[in-house]
């Protein structure tokens, strides 16, 4: 059993500062998403645990072992990347064969390996195929097997599915998790832009924004109590409204006052309101607010309603209406005072 | 250029041929038709006959055509392993300065004359203990100077190609070094390498500059002797020898581009 700590881990180019300290622990067998946009660090971190940079600060610890220094060929970590890169010069039992044979493993152990690794993937039938005939999602495939030959401790995945249109990924996505049940042992980086892959798969999702880890939790804790308001836009697009703490879970927000949860926050200080849109109904309700509506999109099961209230946008996503409003329409918006999140407000660095 | 009228592709057409046949292909067919001509008087060479390939045969024009194909197959393949291991050497250094400076060093023999190659090797390696002035083995080396650099280009071009997810993948599998660049980074830079060793097979068979300033009596590659035939007037022997070098040439390269077209695999 490994799991994956970084300590402080800094990566600089030159000034540019692409990782900043990350300190993170990955149990062993957990699948942790390192989410978040591009240019936020997350590659680099999951790079700094395969060997292919070198940290200028900080140490990246794989089982327990200090791998900071350590060359790439010696971590024994398998890596599946976007761009699949399967070896075009080989077969397909070739490539999965091959990290096998580069460790010198007997050759009857290797040919058990392999097909036990084809079968696990669904690739049995392809062994003698090139990758060159075959499909993204099948290539995809090979190249999952080839990294699980050598029965690694650690599976780094980088954006492995971002090349797969929408069909195969989530296909993909339901076999990568039931990869996950039949190895529990084997702990997963998975790098990801995409919040439906983090939070269908990882145990657990590292938020990460600008070189820095901002939030770090289960994916029902992100999604339902986000800490920092950078987590609540990535996580599920929430609404956010900057509000003032009016009393003990009262705030006032446009006006208007409704009841939230306020936890600890003194009275008259600044917060920032948090709401899923599809937590929020069209119509008057317990915490209803009034405004007009300035973008309608049907999404066929749903409609997403924009509504300006006072400056500020509320999107509600709710059942596919009969009567969609007009652009301009002055309508009422409502939540479940349960639903809402009180965060610090202003800044993303929680 | 996208041309989609019929006249006007008729029209670009005949531009590329009046200017391509008179400048490339046509001083080839003169030279076949020499080869096979008694006289020339008028404006093209006249009278046929076959004696010239006759004498040939019987001459030492093929101990001269062994000399370039030994000369530009060793030079060839010299070349390319320097060329290569350079290019190689050149990526894996740190800072854009050194390899632009390994770069630079490896232009050399191109920016400099051939002339001048040749006088500097054989001012170079013409005292003991490096004595090579009158030695076969510095012809080879003059040919191997001139067109490394054309083996390293056609590498160093071809490395930057290459996605570095490859020999990354293959490192996180668990391969040494010298096991992913022989399994994984040589076989997938194989269509470039035989591209560049057919590139400098064909230059070495057709140098005669430095050549001419190095060659030993008993090395006589075949340029030098068509220089010698045409220098002392017997034009038609020197363009049967021309053509023996020019289809020499053209099917060892044929041959290395059917290697490029089975090995390359994207």
């Amino acid at each position: 059993m490994t799991g994956i700590r970084f300590e402080g881990v800094t990566v600089a180019y030159g000034d540019n500062t692409v990782l900043d300290s990350l300190s993170l622990t990955v149990e062993p067998g957990e699948v942790m998403a390192l989410l978040g946009p591009s240019g936020s660090g997350k590659t680099t971190a999951l790079r700094s645990v395969a060997g292919f940079v070198r940290p200028a600060a900080g140490r990246v610890f794989i089982g327990g072992r200090d791998v900071t220094g350590l060359a790439p060929h010696r971590r024994g970590v398998g890596m599946v990347v976007q761009q699949y890169a399967l070896f075009p010069h080989m077969r397909v039992d070739a490539n999965v064969a091959f990290g096998l044979r580069a460790q010198k493993a007997p050759r009857a152990m290797i040919a058990g390996r392999v097909a036990e690794a084809l079968e696990m993937t669904g690739m049995a039938a392809y062994a003698k195929r090139y990758p060159r005939e075959l499909s993204g999602g099948q290539q995809q495939r090979v190249a999952i097997a080839r990294a699980l030959a050598i029965r690694p401790g650690v599976l780094l995945l980088d954006e492995p599915l971002s090349a797969l249109d929408a069909q195969l990924r989530s296909g993909m996505l339901a076999e990568l998790a039931r990869l996950h049940r039949e190895l529990p042992d084997v702990t997963m980086l998975y790098v990801t832009h995409d919040q439906v892959e983090a939070l269908t798969l990882a145990d657990r999702i590292a938020v990460m924004d600008r070189a820095r880890l901002r939030d770090c939790g289960t994916p029902q804790e992100l999604y339902r109590r986000p800490r920092t308001e950078f987590t609540a836009s990535f996580v599920g697009n929430a609404n956010l409204l900057p509000v003032t703490v009016t009393g003990d879970g009262r705030v006032g927000l446009a006006g208007t006052d409704v009841s939230v949860p306020t936890g600890g926050a003194a009275h008259g200080a600044t917060a920032t309101l948090c709401v899923r849109p599809h937590l929020v109904g069209l119509g008057p309700g317990p915490n209803t607010l009034r405004g007009r509506v300035t973008e309608v999109q049907w999404r066929g099961a749903t409609h997403r309603v924009a509504v300006e209230v006072d400056g500020h946008h509320v999107t509600a996503e709710v059942r596919e209406l009969r009567e969609t409003p007009a652009l301009g329409d002055e309508v009422t918006v409502h939540f479940a005072s349960e639903d809402a999140v009180l965060l610090p407000a202003g800044g993303t660095n929680g | 250029m996208l041309v989609h009228s019929r006249r006007a592709r008729w029209a670009v057409q005949a531009v590329f041929f009046a200017l391509f046949l008179p400048v490339f292909a046509l001083p080839f067919l003169v030279i076949v038709a020499a080869s096979f001509a008694t006289n020339w008087s008028g404006v093209l060479p006249s009278g046929a006959t076959t004696a010239h390939y006759r004498d040939l045969v019987h001459g030492d024009a093929t101990d001269a055509l062994v000399t370039s194909l030994v000369t530009a197959v060793a030079a060839g393949l010299l070349a390319l392993a320097l060329g290569t291991w350079a290019a190689l050497a050149a990526q894996s250094l740190r800072g854009r300065r050194s390899r632009k400076a390994v770069d630079a060093l490896f232009m050399l023999p191109v920016a400099v004359p051939s002339v001048v190659v040749g006088l500097s090797l054989l001012v170079a390696f013409s005292r003991p203990p490096l004595l090579l002035n009158g030695t076969r083995e510095i012809v080879i080396v003059a040919h191997t100077v001139l067109v490394t650099a054309f083996a390293h280009q056609s590498v160093t071009a071809a490395l930057a190609r290459l996605d570095p997810a490859y020999e990354q993948l293959a490192a996180s599998l668990g391969a040494r070094p010298a096991h992913v660049l022989w399994r994984v980074k040589l076989p997938l830079l194989l269509p470039s390498l035989t591209a560049a060793a057919g590139l400098c097979f064909a230059l070495s068979m057709g140098e005669l500059s430095a050549t001419m300033m190095l060659y030993p009596p008993d090395w006589l590659p075949l340029p030098v002797k068509i220089f010698g035939a045409t220098d002392r007037g017997a034009l038609f022997s020197g363009a049967a020898l021309a053509v023996v070098l020019m289809v020499t040439t053209l099917l060892a390269l044929l041959g290395v581009s059917r290697i490029r077209t089975r090995a390359s695999y994207r």
